[in-house]
């Protein structure tokens, strides 16, 4: 057990037992669904099923369904994909990061981070995919002999890196998570009475028993992965900036994008975190585990990202007049002041004005301004990505492949039917998993349990 | 003669603590505990040795790290060289700054999922397997010893009289 300074807020409020944590995570998997869950899922899967149809008539088609033209040969879909590994860098960053810098407030919400993480990397992951056109040969992707003869992939290539990135990102980021969630599913299983659940959650328990030695194991495990996946989101997000980094587009051939991406990503992911903690702290109860200063503290990694975000856009700007290019001074006049104005003046608004009212104690601890704020965050940095996309390029070198891109209602289906997708596997989460890491909020209980913070003796006596 | 086990549960964990340092000080052998959580520190105390998964996972990685430097090089600069506006593939050492993004997340990606694997099979945790805690609740708020006869040189009896000693909450006994 860990001495904690009696002066920081407790981590879990009320006089909870281990029983009591068990029960309050537990109840919601084995009580039958609310009405709301039905309801919701009810909606997500409709806009998921509508995204899958546009997929399909996009593969049928052919990309040209998008509203792609030859001077704008990238728009939409990578903003989406970007937008949804940035998204995704959130979990592993509570579970990883914190983890190494040992903040146990991480411990209340690193699952459902790590789930959202892991279901936002899906959703970016078929961007790529379905950009391919032709889905099923998207194996070609991977350096394997083939009928060609020597040809292999293109390892200088950026976007091969983003395909090894994505993969390790994504195959580490699942590893991670469920050698977490064994133990939690051997406390379900324990507790399970009907005899498919029971059968389904052995199964996915693993046999897992609790053994000292297993514990040990674990412990190390989890240590040893999250020192790996740590340089991991650094590098993800780096490799996702090189895409565009290592071109010659004005606009996008600048250093500072590695840096300024990860920032970003982080900026967004917990942005996304708050947006389903504030809904699920609720619809659970478990107000108790993640209280006002879980918020607190993510509102202030959202305010020191976001300035750090902030920071970059004005350097970028300052660094376009300063380079004496003229290009690429364009490329940012033109972003602030051309036809796409609008979409400058969003990201500027939501990104860099928006993070900096955390500075407020009552505003970044009032949980209803959080969940305004989080929205408005993530609407800010999905037009980040389409203002770096999309604006560097529409205006070419020659003012006669100068053009604009309007979104066709498949690009717009084919987003809006990633959102829907996103939320299906995160309530189906909700409702089959356990949504907080029992066993390592148990081990918080006595030392940043507001009984212990009350009277350091309560455990001894109860 | 019939081997016996003695569960000897208890409600807290630092109580568990305190009961097996007790019993290990008499010299008795305490073969395992079932916990919902680690019980940071009753590793040295029941004589469990640190596990050697980190080494493990060290040398996944610099076989990741291997497998990625030969494979690039053999494609890109033995198989195939490619010029790439103008500059042509000679040597792996020329190239080697486009070959550390991927040689980084084959290392991550061959360290992380050897180990993973690794984890599971050294702790016979796969799926299908049965659990073996000898009580559900020790997966929810209950810490239990495990003791064997066949591992200590003292009766039962004497073993009742010193557990009796622990605070321990329930007490359970298997003949296997």
């Amino acid at each position: 057990m860990q001495k904690e300074a009696a002066i920081r807020e407790p981590l879990i409020l009320g006089h909870k037992s281990f029983h009591d944590i068990t029960e309050d995570v537990c109840r919601p998997i084995e009580d039958k669904a609310p009405k709301l869950w039905y309801i919701l899922f009810g909606i997500a899967l409709i806009i998921g099923v509508y995204g899958v149809g546009c997929i399909l008539y996009l593969l049928g088609t052919g990309v040209g369904v998008w509203g792609l033209n030859k001077t704008i040969g990238w728009a939409w879909d990578i903003t989406n994909f970007v937008w949804w590994v940035g998204i995704g860098h959130a979990g592993t960053l509570i579970s990883a990061v914190l983890l190494l810098f040992r903040q146990k407030w991480r411990m209340a919400i690193n699952r459902s981070a790590e789930a959202m993480t892991i279901f936002a990397v899906f959703m970016a992951g078929l961007f790529p995919l379905i950009h391919m056109g032709r889905l099923w040969v998207g194996y070609w992707v991977m350096p394997i002999p083939n009928q060609f003869g020597s040809l292999w992939v293109n390892f200088n290539s950026p976007l091969l890196w983003d395909v090894f990135a994505i993969s390790t990102y994504l195959s580490v980021g699942l590893v991670f998570w469920y050698i977490g969630l064994i133990p939690d599913f051997a406390t379900i299983r324990d507790r399970a009475k009907k005899p498919i659940s029971k059968k389904m959650y052995s199964i996915l328990a693993f046999g897992w028993s609790g053994r000292a030695k297993e514990w040990n194991r674990f412990e190390l495990v989890s240590l040893v992965l999250a020192g790996l996946a740590t340089p991991l989101v650094f590098s993800v997000h780096s490799i996702v900036s090189f895409d565009f980094a290592t071109s010659v587009i004005p606009g996008w051939h600048t250093t500072i994008f590695p840096p300024y991406f990860v920032a970003g990503a982080v900026f967004s992911g917990f942005a996304m975190v708050q947006t389903l903690m504030l809904i699920m702290r609720k619809a659970m109860n478990l107000e108790a585990y993640i209280h006002t200063k879980h918020v607190e503290y993510m509102n202030i990694v959202i305010m020191v990202t976001g300035s750090i975000v902030g920071t970059a856009y004005i350097t970028e700007l300052f660094i376009s007049w300063y380079s004496g290019v003229e290009y690429e001074a364009y490329a940012f006049i033109n972003r602030a002041t051309g036809p796409y104005w609008w979409s400058y003046a969003a990201m500027m608004t939501c990104n860099v004005v928006s993070p900096q009212l955390m500075w407020f104690r009552k505003l970044r601890r009032s949980l209803l301004f959080t969940f305004f704020i989080s929205i408005v965050v993530n609407i800010g940095m999905w037009f980040e990505r389409y203002v770096i996309i999309v604006t560097s390029i529409h205006r070419d070198y020659l003012p006669s492949s100068w053009s604009m891109h309007y979104p066709s209602p498949i690009d717009i289906g084919v987003y809006v039917g990633t959102i829907g997708l996103f939320f299906v596997f995160f309530l189906l989460f909700a409702r089959f998993f356990p949504v907080l890491a029992l066993n390592e909020v148990k081990s918080i209980l006595k030392g940043s349990g507001q009984s212990y913070k009350e009277s350091p003796d309560y455990y001894k006596s109860h | 003669m019939s081997e016996k086990v003695i569960y000897v549960m208890f409600d807290c964990d630092g109580i568990l603590k305190d009961g097996a340092k007790m019993l290990v000080s008499k010299g008795v052998k305490i073969s395992d505990t079932f916990s919902p959580f680690p019980i940071h520190g009753i590793d040295p105390i029941i004589g469990v040795k640190n596990t050697r998964l980190g080494i493990m996972s060290f040398l996944y990685g610099l076989t990741g790290l291997t497998l990625a430097s030969l494979g690039m090089r053999f494609f890109m600069i033995k198989d195939w060289p490619m010029n790439i506006g103008g500059k042509p593939n000679f040597s792996y050492f020329e190239n080697l700054l486009a070959f550390v993004p991927i040689s980084f997340e084959f290392t991550v990606l061959c360290a992380a999922h050897g180990m993973a694997i690794t984890y599971f099979l050294r702790n016979k945790t796969l799926p299908g397997m049965p659990a073996q805690n000898p009580d559900p609740r020790t997966t929810d708020d209950k810490f239990v010893i495990e003791i064997r006869t066949a591992e200590n040189s003292m009766d039962e009896k004497e073993l009742d009289k010193l557990i009796k000693e622990t605070g321990f909450i329930e007490i359970d006994k298997k003949t296997i």
